[in-house]
Order: C-alpha cells, then structure tokens, then sequence
C-alpha cells in the first residue's frame, strides 16, 4: 500500500454511547480525489462515523490516521487537524449574527491570519463561483435553505481543507432546493476535491461518488465502485436496504 | 387657599433650599451612581467567568467521570462557583452588605468599597445564572459549525456562542442592573449616605416626610427610565442581523 496519497486512513474505528455500540470497527481508506458516500438506514452509525473522522464525536476505540498522524491521540491539537477538514451539516450551522462574508472570514482571519482583504476577495471569488455574490452583505436568516447551505460550504472551503466532510447536506433542505447544492458539490468533485458524504441521495452516489459505502448495524456492510454497487449488490441487508430506497 | 399653597411652597424650601439640601441629595444621588456602576461591572465580570464555568461543566463533564487533571479542576471550581451561587441567592443583600461592612471590612471600615464588593458579587450570581441560561440556549450546531473549522474551546465561546448569548438574555439582564439600581438603597445599613440615606435624613430632620421621599422616588424612577431607554437602543441595534 502506498501511503502517499491515502488521506485518511481508519482502522478499527469503535464509538459507543454510553453502554450503547454504535460503530462496530470500521475499517476504511480515503485517498486523495476520492468521493466516498456513506449510506444506510437512520441509526446505523453513518453520520457517527462521519462525525468520528474530525473528532466531533471522540472515537472510544480504533485508530484515524489523517496525513499520516493518529489524531485519536490525545496528544494531538485536533483544531489544527479541523482546519484541514471542512464539515457541512445537515442544518447548515451558519453563525446568525454573522453577514455571510463575516461567516466565511472569520476562520480565515482568526486562525489563518490572512490578512482581511484577502480573505475577503477569496470569500467573494468562492462565492461567485456558487452563484451568490450579491449576498456577502445578507445575514443567514434572510436566505433560503439552500442557499444557507451553499454558503456552509463555501464558508467550510475558505479554510482550503484538504477534505470535505458532508453530513446528510440535503436531508433538511425544500426538494426544489436539494438539486442547488448537489450542483455545487458535483463541482466540488470535479475539481478534485476529496470529500467524504453521507446522504440518502442515491443519484449523487450513483453519479459523483468513486466508492460507495454501506453501513449497518455499525460496519461496513459492503463497499465498492457505484456501477457494482447499485448494479450487482452483493450482501442481502444491502439488496433489502436498496429494495426500499430506489 | 392661600396658606395651602404657603405651606407647599415652605415644605419644598425646607426639603431642597435650607441648608443648601438639594446639594445634598445630589451626593447621594453621586454615591448611589458610584456604587451601582462599579457593582454592575463587578457583577458582570463574575457572573460571566462563573457562567463560563458553570455551562463549561455542565456541557463537557455533567454526569460523566473526570478524565485526567484539567477535568478534576474544573469539576472542583464548578463546585466552587455552585456554593458561591446557591450562597448569595440564599441570603439577603442587606445581610451580606453587614456581614462584609462590620466583619470583613472590620479594622478599616471602608463603607464605599463594602458596598460595591457586596453588590457586585450579589449581582454577579444572578447574572451568571442568567448568562449561563443564555449559553444553554445556543444551538449545539454552532459549536460543532465552530470546532469543525478548527476554533478551540475558548475562541468558539468569544466569537460564536457569547455574542449569540448576550443578545439572548440582554433583556434579563437589564431587568438584573435595574434590581441592582434599587437594590443599593439599603446601603445606609452601613452609615453610607446614599440617595435613600439622604432622603430619610432630610425627612427625619426638617419633619416633612413629602417632599423628601417623593422626589427620591422620582429620582430612581428617572435612572431606571434611562437605564430602560440605553438598554432598548442596544437591544435594537443587535438584532439587525435578525429579520
């Protein structure tokens, strides 16, 4: 194995809730350019696994090798390793006292220390590039859903993550607003960008994902290229879970 | 007729003009300024660390076991700041005012100084109730939208969740420095010579009980109105963000 362009790299990843297992050692590897969607049903531990990958939630077991450190090391200052993973929510999580220049500065500024003109002239040029320039001046609360969550991404991409994490992006989003933001992160994909998504959206798996994941039960259930896994699915829980959502 | 208006007109020189004592009710009213903004920055300062705390706890350690030093620490100050709370809520100012005036400032007496610690840390525990209520009420997803850029703890709380907060609960906390406003009129306990103190001498000494007690009245009433009229301005200027 190469370890020059794996970017993460997990191994035997365990979480429990309180007396509860929900990750079951997961196993996985993300290299660069990679797209891996994570699906399953609610409750399987997708979105927990997601969350493990930045520490959101604190892993009780198993290991996280992100650029080559463990950082489920306590040891490790994890706020330098999140500067290097963008994460979108599924509720967007703009900062509503914020205008959505300020959001999409104030990593850049306080952490970066880039100078405020220049990363305000990147926000814009991101912002541009999804379509939304004529809002840098608006508050989270006078955009539409999607919108918000175009701007959770751009505001996640001026930090220049290395990865980008998305969970169930589209999940509270007005169905006419879910395609907006796929747009956004089809392009995302296009332009290289290693992005790790969990979504019930089986057509951006289908389409933009270069791997495909299944969890139940909290382990990797099945894992391989789209065409194969929509196409000649192997495991029964698999043709089952597929059998309900397509 | 006329000697009721006489006898007004008397009543108001005895309470405001004889012995120049509108100038004494003016260092009251000064008195009672000095200590409530000193106090209120005092009980802002204190409350907020001890809201800090509090929410810091409960949010990262409350039910669970502590892991490694920093944990035990903060489990024993929380511990500290819960007694300081449930201490001064359970007391009456009056009380805490004597108790720092005649045994803590025992040897040197100084009433001004008592006055403003005992206020202030009064009002700080009831601020650090209302702010720790306010970091409660922020939305777990603006923490999580926070750490995941890369903010630490402490960055998180000074750009995102405290900003949120203070808008939260500023009205609660105008209602706070109000009460504290009022609250200083028992400062004479301690041989302070307050706007109350003032008023009550002035009454005790010319046997009008009127005049002196009415305008001392009108004379909160004019600071809280104010206080009102400050604390709506702020409160519209901060929620230009919602819509």
């Amino acid at each position: 194995m190469t370890t020059d362009d794996t970017l993460i790299k997990v191994t035997n990843l365990h979480k429990s809730f309180d007396n509860v297992e929900v990750l079951k050692g997961i196993n996985a590897d993300i290299k660069k350019g990679d797209v891996m969607v994570v699906i399953g049903a609610s409750g399987s531990g997708k979105s927990t696994f997601l969350r493990c990958l930045n520490r959101l939630e604190e892993p009780t077991g198993g290991q996280i090798l992100f650029e080559g450190t463990d950082i489920t090391d306590p040891s490790v200052n994890i706020n330098l390793h999140r500067q290097k993973m963008g994460m979108v929510f599924q509720q967007f999580n703009l900062f509503p006292h914020m205008t959505v220049l300020k959001n999409m500065t104030l990593g850049p500024i306080k952490l970066l220390k880039i100078s405020k003109e220049e990363a305000e002239s990147r926000a814009m040029e991101l912002l541009k590039r999804v379509g939304l320039s004529d809002r840098a001046d608006s508050y989270p609360s006078q955009l539409s859903g999607g919108q918000k969550q175009r701007i959770a991404i751009v505001r996640a991409l001026c930090m220049n993550p290395d990865v980008m994490l998305f969970d169930e992006p589209t999940s509270a989003l007005d169905p006419e607003m879910v395609g907006e933001v796929l747009d956004v992160m089809k392009q995302l994909a296009q332009d290289g960008m290693t992005m790790v998504v969990v979504t019930h959206e089986m057509g951006f798996a289908r389409e933009v994902g270069t791997s495909v994941v299944f969890i139940d039960d909290g382990v990797i259930v099945e894992q391989n290229r789209p065409e194969e896994f929509f196409g000649n699915p192997q495991s029964e829980r698999l043709k089952d879970f597929l059998s309900k959502v397509l | 007729m006329q000697d009721f208006f006489t006898g007004i007109a008397e009543s108001f020189t005895k309470t405001f003009i004889t012995d120049d004592r509108w100038l004494q009710l003016l260092q009251g009213l000064l008195v009672t300024l000095e200590i409530t903004v000193f106090a209120a920055f005092l009980g802002i300062a204190l409350g907020f660390l001890v809201a800090i705390v509090r929410s810091t706890f409960d949010m990262n350690l409350a039910g669970k076991k502590c892991r490694g030093f920093g944990d035990r620490v903060l489990k024993a100050i929380n511990f500290i700041c819960n007694i300081y709370i449930t201490v001064i809520r359970g007391t009456p100012v009056v009380i805490q005012l004597m108790i720092m005036y005649y045994i803590v400032f025992a040897s040197s007496r100084n009433g001004i100084i008592a006055a403003i610690l005992s206020f202030g840390i009064n009002s700080g525990a009831y601020v650090a109730e209302i702010v720790r209520s306010g970091i409660m009420s922020i939305d777990k997803g603006q923490f999580e939208a926070s750490r995941s850029l890369g903010f630490n703890y402490s960055s998180t709380m000074i750009y995102v969740i405290i900003p949120q907060a203070f808008k939260n609960i500023l009205p609660a906390l105008g209602n706070e420095f109000i009460v504290l406003v009022k609250e200083t009129s028992v400062a004479g306990y301690v041989a302070l010579q307050d706007l109350t103190y003032v008023g009550n001498l002035i009454r005790s000494r010319t046997y009008e009980a009127f005049f002196p007690l009415i305008a001392i009245a009108l004379i909160y009433l004019v600071i809280v109105l104010f206080l009102t009229f400050l604390l709506k301005k702020l409160e519209r200027r901060l929620r230009s963000s919602d819509h």
